[in-house]
């Protein structure tokens, strides 16, 4: 990335990050304010009247990781969606790299992603979750659910621009997701190996079980413990791979009518 | 001609637009209009085929009446927008102002803005921060870098965004119409702007209306109609040529003429006797046609315009004229040009009570002519009649 790159990329991440929470009171708190009170609803619903997580060590920090990751993967994709559109002013009289906008606002996704990881850690502080060694491969699944996120995003963020239905259907498909992903619910209290399978071929779903066995609990069913290794594991991968080849050649070629058409 | 002596070539550039006929980004629209076989828009030809080069170091005008596709061309060398046919090559950093204070958010304060625009012309931070005092300084805005921009005038937003503009650091510069705002002061600043280009021999490639501004600054011009070049030139021939071509589409549409009279007057025409394009050394012929209502002493006046401006006016009151009301009268005028120079010009005619000097009617443009002058070394739409000499 050229120099110039390098500082228009930042000061666009700085501009989001500024007006973001323009006119309101707790400002940035926010992003941190957000997820928590969308945990504490879903805690108390699903753990403490459902009980959806008897029998799995440390549940609530199970559910907060789930939700942080998926929120994050939720937010990168539905503000991606809109920003070329959203900086249409930018595209129609200026010559910037295109994707320059999506990234930065990937972003400021990225950075909230890691604040609430902040608060995911001092809940497993307040919980006595014992960190171990499996932790290290954390960042890696980090980068994966980015990387997968982004594939999509460009997909997204391009055809936005002559089709404003994606906005709909990405929400709907993003509510789909979140109850085809095992967040709220152990994997195990799915009995149907096949369905279990199925739904572990999900970037998400693989991306998440991986993360809580990283960082929570070993008692978690990953997707390679459910294919025993087998090649059905690279699936996930291949997934976010075919996305993010496909995304990027999508996004090269629309990118060049981007101005006439928004 | 050496490989590297240009700063733009355009080569048989065509672009072409799409244009749905109800505007509407569905994907329903979309499958409806794949079912039916129906493509659901026009293709629309902006550019034809146009070719030229831009050379290192010009100052390089474009000029073209609304909807010619000079903003399209434009938009092309900036690479905003991508060529159907044709390839375009920069030799060189191009920076285009399509508009200035591009990325301006009202909710941020000026300095943030400045940053910001600071980053979308290329400078990193750390280049913003020595260059801000200085934008600040000539934006002579100091007291209000820590307001938002919402508060502004839009005046002081012109100020601050051309102030960054200029700072820009380029080889090749695109400007679009950046002179149709602002006051006269700030149009100053932009000429002295094109002047310092100049000198420093950046090469310049300027859309604009304005001809004298053309005439003044650039090195060559083009002239571009209906997606195609007509001319590329001096700036003289390309602005003379385009004044000369709104006068004759004005013409075409006869009813812009506007017109307004009194129950007195019956009917006010005025009929050019010269062709419309003439040189300086002959005189432009008018009649001038009014039927009377009622009998009454009636005096005439006209004045030839200029871009708004009265250049020259006369009336009749020395002469009597005819009053008889029921009957045709003409009056004929016969104008010298030895005064004018090249320019568009455009008469209009009012008539007057006698004894209240009260118009009783008036025809705004009611004629247009063009003068031509073969001396290049007088400017102005006022032909000099003055001499230089050496000494005192």
């Amino acid at each position: 990335m050229t120099k110039q790159n390098k500082a228009l990329l930042s000061e666009l991440v700085r501009t989001d990050f500024k007006l973001r929470y323009q006119g309101s009171v707790l400002g940035y708190a926010w992003s941190l304010l957000k997820p928590l009170l969308i945990f504490v609803i879903l805690y108390v619903v699903f753990v403490r009247f459902l009980k959806l997580g008897d029998g799995v060590p440390h549940y609530p920090i199970y559910l907060l990781l789930g939700i942080v990751l998926w929120n994050f993967f939720a937010e990168m994709t539905q503000q991606s969606l809109g920003s070329i559109v959203g900086r249409g002013d930018l595209i129609r009289k200026i010559r910037i790299p295109r994707w320059i906008i999506v990234l930065s606002s990937s972003i400021s996704a990225v950075i909230n992603l890691l604040l609430n990881l902040v608060v995911v850690a001092v809940f497993m502080v307040i919980n006595h979750v014992d960190v171990r060694f499996t932790i290290v491969i954390l960042p890696l699944i980090l980068i994966e659910v980015y990387l997968f996120a982004l594939g999509i995003s460009l997909f997204l963020s391009a055809l936005y621009v002559k089709f404003r239905d994606i906005g709909y259907i990405w929400e709907v498909f993003l509510q789909a997701g979140f109850y085809l992903t095992p967040i709220l619910y152990p994997l195990a209290r799915i009995t149907n190996l096949s369905f279990q399978k199925l739904i572990m071929i999900n970037p998400m779903g693989q991306a998440i079980q991986d993360a809580r066995y990283a960082v929570v609990t070993d008692q978690t069913i990953t997707a390679h413990r459910l294919f025993n290794g087998g090649p059905y594991t690279l699936i996930p991968f291949a997934i976010i791979l075919v996305l993010l080849v496909g995304g990027l050649a999508f996004f090269r070629k629309e990118s060049k009518y981007f101005a006439e058409n928004i | 001609m050496t490989t590297d002596d240009f700063a733009i070539k355009v080569d048989k550039v065509s672009k072409a637009f799409k244009l749905p006929h109800q505007k509407s980004g569905s994907i329903k629209n979309a499958l409806v209009g794949i079912t039916k076989g129906k493509r659901g828009y026009e293709n629309q030809v902006v550019l034809k085929d146009v070719s030229f080069e831009v050379k290192k170091g010009e100052f390089f005008g474009i000029v073209g009446r609304n909807g010619s596709g000079k903003s399209t061309l434009l938009k092309l060398l900036a690479g905003i927008y991508t060529p159907n046919e044709g390839s375009i090559q920069v030799n060189g950093h191009l920076t285009p102002f399509i508009e200035l204070g591009v990325g301006f958010n009202p909710e941020l304060t000026g300095r943030e803005n400045v940053f910001l625009n600071g980053a979308l012309l290329g400078f990193n931070r750390s280049e913003m921060q020595a260059l801000y005092g200085s934008i600040v300084a000539f934006a002579e805005l100091e007291r209000f870098m820590d307001q938002k921009l919402k508060n502004y005038s839009s005046g002081m937003q012109v100020r601050l965004a051309f102030s960054i503009a200029i700072r820009a650091n380029t080889d090749i510069l695109v400007l679009d119409e950046v002179l149709a705002v602002g006051d006269a002061a700030f149009q100053q600043k932009c000429f002295d702007y094109f002047e310092t280009l100049k000198r420093e021999k950046k090469t310049i490639v300027l859309v604009t209306h304005d001809m004298s501004a053309v005439k003044r600054f650039c090195s060559r011009a083009l002239l571009i109609e209906k997606g195609d070049i007509k001319i590329i030139g001096s700036p003289d021939e390309v602005a003379d040529q385009y004044l000369f071509d709104n006068l004759n589409t004005e013409k075409t549409n006869e009813p812009v003429t506007n017109e307004s009279l009194k129950p007195q007057i019956k009917s006010l025409q005025v009929i050019a006797k010269s062709p419309l394009k003439l040189k300086n050394d002959k005189s432009f012929d008018f009649d001038v046609e009014y039927e009377l209502n009622q009998d009454l002493p009636v005096y005439l006046g006209f004045s030839v315009m200029h871009n708004g401006v009265s250049a020259l006016e006369h009336n009749s009151k020395s002469v009597n004229l005819p009053h008889s009301a029921g009957q045709k009268h003409v009056v004929h005028y016969s104008l010298p040009l030895n005064t004018f120079n090249t320019n568009a010009f455009k008469l209009n005619v009012t008539i007057f009570d006698l004894k209240n000097k009260q118009p009783l009617g008036y025809k705004v443009d009611a004629s247009s002519f063009f003068v031509t002058s073969d001396d290049p070394t007088k400017g102005g739409a006022i032909f000099s009649q003055g001499q230089w000499s050496i000494g005192t």
